[in-house]
Parts: C-alpha cells; sequence; structure tokens
C-alpha cells in the first residue's frame, strides 16, 4: 500500500504517502485521507516519499486544507519532498499551508 | 499670381467646404447628437479653419474658432452635452466665421467692423454660458477618475509585467493537461514575478472531485517575449483552460506608438490593428469576435468585449480606435479625390468635342475613299471617342444631394422665422448632372423653396384648422429621366388658388379676361413676370420679381418648369434640365439644304409625310397624326420667312416631345443619329429664338441646334 497509515494516538494520526501524487492516484489518495479529517481531530501527511506531484495533487493537498479548516481539524504537511516543496514554492503556497518546511542541504 | 496668393485661394475653398460640412453635420446632430462622428467632424471644421487662418495672420478667425473649438473639444470628449441650443449657436458661430472669413479678405490686417466685433463678443458669451454646464460635467468626470484610481494602484507594482490569467477547465486534468507543466515551460521566458492560485472554485465536500480541475491561475510575468510567444507557451492547453494575456501596462506607451506608426492601409478592423502591433494574438479577437456573434444582447464593440475579457487595456483600444478614426476620416475626406480647376476640365471637354468632329470628319473621308481597310479602325476609334466623351463628362457630373442639403438650413431657419414646423425630406440626392448646371439652378431652386415655405405651407394653426397634420413637409426629389434630369419639389400646403392667379393675371394685363386657359395654364401664370398673390410683400417671396426670374434661368439652362397643384392638398413644382451642357446626342434633320439638330432625347417619331395623305390644316396649324391633332412647323419655312417654296413630293415629320407637349416639324431629309458639341452662338445671333446653339459637322459644315423646347411654344401660341 501506498499510504501507510499509523495511529499515533485517539486525535493524532500520521499517513506517510509513498507514491507520486498526480491525477493517476489523486482519487484513491483521496478517498483514503479523507476518511481519516475529522473534527477535533489533527491529521499529519509526511511527504518525504512523495516522488512526483502534479497540479491536480496540489488541488487535492489544498481540498484537503480548505476541508480541514472548515471542520476544526488541524491539517499539517510534514518533511515536504523536494518536488512537492518546489511545487508549493511555485504556486505560491507556503503560506497557505502554513506548514513549516524543513530544507535540507543536498537540495538543489 | 504668387504663392501665398494661390495658397489664399485654396485656403478659401478649403473654408467654405468645411463651413458647409459643419452646417450640415450640424443639422444632422440635431437628430442624433451623439454621433461621435459627427461631431468630430464640426470640430474639424473649426480646428482646421483656426490652424489655417492663423497660418495667414487672420487673428480675428483664429481668436474666434478657438473658443468655438474648446467648446467642441469639451463635446467631444463627453465633458459637455449638445443640445438644441448649442447647435443653434455653433450654427451661428459657423455663419460669423463665414462673414470673419469674407472680411479678412477682403480687408486684411484692418480692426474688425463695429458690428463684426459685437456680434463676435455676443456668441462668445453664448459659448461661455454653455461652458458653465460643461464646468459641472468636468466636475463629473473626475470622480470617475478618483474612483477608478485604487484599482490602479494595487496593480501599480506589477505594471511592468505581464498579467497573465489561466482559467483552467474541469477537464484539464484528464485531458492531459497540467498548469504545473505549463508554468514551468512559461519560467523558461522570463520571471514569474508573482503567483496567485485561486482556490475559491475548488468545493466542498463529496462535490469535490479530484480528478476535475477547479484551479484558476493569475501570473505576473516578466518576459521580453511578445504576446504570441507567451500565447504560445500554452498552445496546448488551449482547448482546456481560458487563457487571458494582458500586456503590461508599461508597454502600453509601446504599444501606442506602434498604433501610431501603423501604416494607414492595415486599419480596416480595430482587431486586426491590436493584433499587428502585438498586444492582442489572433486567438484573442477570434474569442471576442465568437463572443461578439454569440452575445444575446445588443452587439457591442469588438473593443468593448475585448476590454471585458481582460486581455487588452481600455487606453490601448481607445488609441486605436481613435487611430482607425482618424484613417476612416481621412479616407473619407480624401477618398482618392483630385481637386481640378473646373476651367481645366471645361478645356478637357471642349478638346473632347474637337475630338468628336473630327472624328466624324475622319468617317466621312474614309466612306468617301472607300477604304475598307481604315473602316475598322476607324470604328473602333468613333466608339473609343465616344467613351473618352462620356468619360469626360462624367467627370464634371456631381450629385445633386450636395445643392440639395444646403435647403435643410434654409428650411430650418425660415421655418423659425414664420414660426412654421416644417420638415424637409430630401431622395434622390445621388442623383448626377453637370456641374455647371449644379451651379445655376441653385439660385432657382432656392427661390421656388422660399416660395413653399412662405406661400405653400400654412402656420401650424391653419394647417391643424385645416385637419392636417401641425408639422408641414416639403420633399425634395431628383431622377433621371430620358438623358434629363426631374427635380421636384413638393409640398402639401395650401395650394394655388386658381381663381386669385387668374384675377390678378387679368388685372395686371397678362392674360385677356375672356382666355379660355387649362388649370395647368393658369398655374404657370404663377412665372408671368409681375405677379404676386401674396397680399404682403416680405423680405422672403412676394415681390413678384422672383418666379419670372426662375423661369428665365431655367430655360436658360434649356430646361423647363412646371407647376402643378391641388387646392388645400400642395403644389408640386417639376424642373427638367438637360443632363450637360455640353455635348448631347442629336438627331440631325435637313430643309431647304439647311442642317438641324434636334435633340435625340425629345425626339419621339418620325413618319414619312405625303402632302395628300396628311391633312395638315394650314390655318389652324395643326396636323392630324393617326388622329391625334397636333401643332406642326415648317422648319424651312419658319427658318426663312417670306420665300418661296417648290412642292416636295417627299417630306416628313419629326414628332418632337417635351415634358407632356407634342409638336410636329416638317422636314425634307432625315440624317440620323449624331454625336454633337454644342457651340454656342455668336453675340450677335444669340437671341435668335428657336436656337440654343450650333455645332461643326465632320464635313464642315454648320448645323444649328434647334431649341425644341421654344419652338413648340411657338407653335402652341400661334
Amino acid at each position: 500500500m501506498a499510504i501507510e497509515i499509523t495511529n499515533t494516538n485517539d486525535l493524532e494520526t500520521l499517513i506517510n504517502i509513498n507514491d507520486e501524487m498526480t491525477i493517476y492516484t489523486v482519487l484513491e489518495h483521496k478517498n483514503c485521507l479523507l476518511t481519516h479529517l475529522q473534527a477535533g481531530q489533527t491529521l499529519n501527511i509526511d511527504l518525504s516519499a512523495v516522488s512526483e506531484i502534479d497540479s491536480a495533487g496540489i488541488q487535492l493537498l489544498i481540498f484537503l486544507k480548505k476541508t480541514a479548516d472548515k471542520l476544526g481539524s488541524d491539517f499539517n504537511l510534514l518533511h515536504h519532498s523536494q518536488s512537492v516543496f518546489e511545487v508549493i514554492e511555485l504556486f505560491n503556497l507556503t503560506d497557505f499551508f502554513a506548514d513549516p518546511i524543513v530544507l535540507p542541504a543536498e537540495w538543489k | 499670381m504668387n504663392d501665398l496668393d494661390a495658397a489664399l485661394i485654396t485656403f478659401t475653398q478649403e473654408a467654405q467646404e468645411l463651413l458647409d460640412e459643419m452646417e450640415s453635420s450640424l443639422l444632422v446632430l440635431e437628430d442624433t447628437p451623439d454621433d461621435a462622428e459627427v461631431i468630430n467632424c464640426v470640430f474639424r471644421a473649426m480646428h482646421t479653419i483656426k490652424g489655417s487662418s492663423g497660418l495667414f495672420g487672420f487673428n480675428h478667425i483664429v481668436s474666434f474658432t478657438h473658443q468655438a473649438e474648446t467648446v467642441l473639444d469639451q463635446v467631444r470628449d463627453g465633458s459637455r452635452q449638445i443640445d438644441a441650443q448649442l447647435i443653434s449657436v455653433l450654427l451661428d458661430c459657423r455663419d460669423h466665421t463665414a462673414r470673419l472669413l469674407a472680411y479678412s479678405l477682403e480687408y486684411p490686417e484692418q480692426p474688425l467692423e463695429e458690428e463684426l466685433q459685437r456680434n463676435g463678443e455676443l456668441l462668445s458669451e453664448c459659448l461661455t454660458s454653455a461652458q458653465s454646464s460643461a464646468v459641472k460635467g468636468q466636475e463629473k468626470s473626475d470622480n470617475i477618475e478618483l474612483e477608478s484610481a485604487p484599482e490602479g494602484k494595487s496593480r501599480a507594482d506589477l505594471s511592468g509585467n505581464w498579467l497573465i490569467t489561466l482559467l483552467f477547465k474541469k477537464d484539464a486534468f484528464r485531458m492531459g493537461v497540467d498548469p504545473l507543466s505549463f508554468i514551468r515551460y512559461l519560467k523558461t521566458l522570463g520571471e514569474i514575478r508573482a503567483l496567485l492560485l485561486f482556490d475559491k472554485a475548488v468545493p466542498q465536500g463529496d462535490e469535490f472531485d479530484p480528478e476535475s480541475c477547479y484551479l484558476h491561475y493569475k501570473i505576473a510575468f516578466s518576459s521580453e517575449a511578445d504576446k504570441q510567444q507567451i500565447e504560445d507557451v500554452f498552445e496546448f492547453a488551449a482547448d482546456d483552460c481560458e487563457i487571458k494575456i494582458l500586456a503590461p501596462s508599461a508597454k502600453s506607451v509601446e504599444y501606442l506608438a506602434l498604433l501610431e506608426d501603423l501604416p494607414e492601409d492595415e486599419t480596416a478592423r480595430l482587431g486586426e490593428m491590436l493584433v499587428k502591433v502585438g498586444v492582442l494574438t489572433v486567438n484573442d479577437v477570434a474569442r471576442a469576435l465568437h463572443t461578439q456573434e454569440h452575445s444575446q444582447e445588443e452587439s457591442k464593440p469588438i473593443g468593448e468585449i475585448l476590454v471585458e475579457q481582460n486581455v487588452i487595456q481600455s487606453k490601448i483600444v481607445e488609441q486605436a480606435v481613435k487611430k482607425q478614426q482618424q484613417v476612416k476620416q481621412k479616407v473619407s475626406s480624401e477618398s482618392n479625390y483630385i481637386r481640378v480647376d473646373s476651367t481645366k476640365l471645361g478645356h478637357l471637354i471642349n478638346l473632347v468635342g474637337e475630338l468628336v468632329i473630327s472624328g466624324a470628319a475622319m468617317d466621312l473621308m474614309i466612306e468617301k475613299s472607300g477604304l475598307d481597310e481604315a473602316e475598322e479602325v476607324s470604328a473602333t476609334m468613333s466608339s473609343l471617342v465616344s467613351n473618352i466623351r462620356d468619360t469626360a463628362l462624367e467627370l464634371r457630373m456631381v450629385p445633386i444631394g450636395e445643392t440639395f442639403s444646403r435647403f435643410r438650413r434654409v428650411v430650418r431657419d425660415v421655418s423659425k422665422e414664420l414660426g412654421k414646423n416644417i420638415d424637409l425630406e430630401i431622395t434622390g440626392g445621388e442623383t448626377e448632372l453637370d456641374k455647371t448646371v449644379v451651379e445655376k439652378i441653385n439660385d432657382p431652386l432656392t427661390h421656388l423653396i422660399r416660395n413653399s415655405l412662405d406661400h405653400g405651407i400654412e402656420s401650424p394653426e391653419q394647417r391643424l384648422a385645416a385637419g392636417k397634420s401641425e408639422q408641414g413637409s416639403i420633399h425634395l426629389n431628383a431622377f433621371h429621366d430620358s438623358g434629363h434630369i426631374v427635380i421636384q419639389i413638393v409640398d402639401d400646403g395650401a395650394g394655388l388658388n386658381k381663381d386669385k392667379i387668374l384675377e390678378k393675371a387679368v388685372a395686371k394685363g397678362i392674360v385677356s379676361e375672356d382666355a379660355n386657359l387649362s388649370d395647368q395654364e393658369i398655374y404657370n401664370l404663377i412665372f408671368a413676370a409681375g405677379l404676386s398673390t401674396k397680399k404682403q410683400a416680405n423680405d422672403l417671396s412676394g415681390r413678384g420679381v422672383g418666379m419670372d426670374v426662375v423661369r428665365r434661368n431655367i430655360e436658360g439652362l434649356r430646361g423647363s418648369v412646371n407647376i402643378d397643384s391641388i387646392e388645400q392638398q400642395g403644389t408640386k413644382i417639376t424642373i427638367q434640365l438637360p443632363l450637360t451642357l455640353a455635348i448631347i446626342d442629336g438627331f440631325m434633320v435637313g430643309a431647304d439644304g439647311e442642317r438641324y439638330i434636334i435633340p435625340l432625347s425629345m425626339v419621339e417619331e418620325c413618319v414619312e409625310m405625303n402632302e395628300k395623305e396628311w391633312q395638315l390644316d394650314a390655318v389652324q396649324n395643326y396636323v392630324n397624326l393617326r388622329g391625334s391633332a397636333m401643332p406642326y412647323l415648317k422648319l424651312s419655312e419658319y427658318f426663312n420667312p417670306g420665300k418661296q417654296f417648290n412642292k416636295r413630293a417627299r417630306q416628313s415629320l419629326v414628332v418632337v416631345r417635351v415634358g407632356k407637349e407634342r409638336a410636329g416639324f416638317v422636314v425634307d431629309e432625315l440624317h440620323g443619329e449624331q454625336q454633337t458639341v454644342i457651340k454656342p452662338l455668336g453675340q450677335i445671333f444669340e437671341n435668335i429664338e428657336g436656337l440654343s446653339g450650333a455645332t461643326v459637322l465632320g464635313d464642315g459644315n454648320v448645323a444649328l441646334i434647334l431649341n425644341v423646347k421654344s419652338l413648340i411654344n411657338k407653335v402652341t401660341v400661334v
């Protein structure tokens, strides 16, 4: 499974996405991720293993973020991979997601 | 004549034309006060006159037209509304300018006459009082400026950048279009200064389909690339994305300059112009045209749509439209016209006349010598010559519309003066006739129209009492009819009072009391000298000297005038004029060895006449042609009075018709059709009745051209 779900505790879920986030996968990802988005809970998504992301992937993240804001749950993106970072940067969405981004030294 | 004199003449002509144009434009404005083109035309008239007057040092004109120009400029930029009052003032300004012009030409470098001075000051006052309401308008437009300012500021920091808006369609992702890749590619062309991703369209909850695209982008992009290059980036997305690329406002200046420099033959279409300078791409225009076509509402100008679609700044569109209009105006005013001295044209036509004569002479020679080969050549040449003749004559043909439209002002002013409400309807303005005829017909027409205005159309009260609409109407019409132009002036006024005319005519001794006259004849009595039925003369008409002059002038043009009227319903005046005064198609006949030309258009038929068979009533002077009687005239006897003639076995009757009148001319020989160059008779013969001129034939002989109308009158009266 490309998506690895770890329930750290009752209120917090960590999801590792070990997959590309593109038009080919967004439907599957959405169905999976949305179920973990619940009021009052925290959803952390680890993006370190996202090899590729396209506009559809970004759109999904935007959708999740908006949905989370509406539900009042916490939605955090962690460990952005380089490709995710680039797109978020390109689309000027850093402020929107408001996640701390760590820039590893080895990125080009 | 030195250069300055020549320039002055050009200036005078031009100014006169501009003033005429201004007048007609102002009258058009009365009906359609919003027509920008017409307002421009008025403005241009004042502006150009001001400019050229300055050149010649006519300072009075400059200072006066400047004021008018200022007001017109305000009208043009919309800060002042044009209304009936302003139009009146401007019409007066136009007249005043014309007077100033005449004065300046006559007494250059002299101070103004007191009257002109006062009149000018009065008009300036009228104009400035008009300006006070303009100030209000000015404030309004300032407000608009303020409102639009904040918007401008928010964009100010991006002014040097292209503004690209990408509205992806829902299916974009499924079609394999990824905005990301395009934006990445875009980066290769320049620098993305700012990117806004609009996520408002991303739906919530179950409506969200992750495979649909809800993303919209706005990108500020700094690049040296031109618009087409930028649009090419998105070429593959074109089907799945609405792309709008707005050029940097900083570049506007560049585009404006480009527009300015655009060659004039490329300004036919707004869209094409904008593509040409690179501010738009072909796709932009296609899209806008599509919108225009499918718009449910009234179709908007393409420029407006383009601005709405946010692909272009309105400033650029304005400039483009302006350029387009400038060119249009230029084209319409220049439109391949050459100003030629009319005497040169006259000279050309004379030469063509000579050519026609020598052509005929050559034909004759060839026929005599029996040169078969030359005959063909000569036939070609004579057809060419007749083409040249027609073309040369056409050069002098002008539409009568211009003359007609001058009467708008006459009708407007006179009806105001008389307190009448009169509408002038003009039809057939495109009918063409010789310029020399046009010039000479102006005065008679003016007189006739003034008569209709003054005597014909009743006052509104009288009209209402008579059960007519309050507004009277005068209809000016022109059309071609068998080699003639027919001008009609029809009014729906009171009509002529037969009894009054007859009474007056008898009192003045114009006709005898026991004369048995037809209605038509009675009506035509008003063209007799010294007859006016209006009890009180005013400055318009009614002194009884006008109508006979009108008739004389028209007959001087080889034309005729007729009047018909129905009491209480109106009057119809019909003027018939020959199309040209120079060359006609004639019908040549011979009588007693002399040759005569009858204008072909007046010949109805030719009948071979045998005196035994035909009943000529020499006492009452009529001939019986197939049961109908008509007056006849033996040409040989008429032009050789007192000479004895041998009875000839064969004679012919040429039936001629002018209007409704017919008569027969008895002649010895029929020679047939002949191109006839009309030469005036010398002074000595000028006043011979029955002749309107002479022509030189191919063999060098002279043929006399008959004035059919006066000959018919001659025989009818007898």
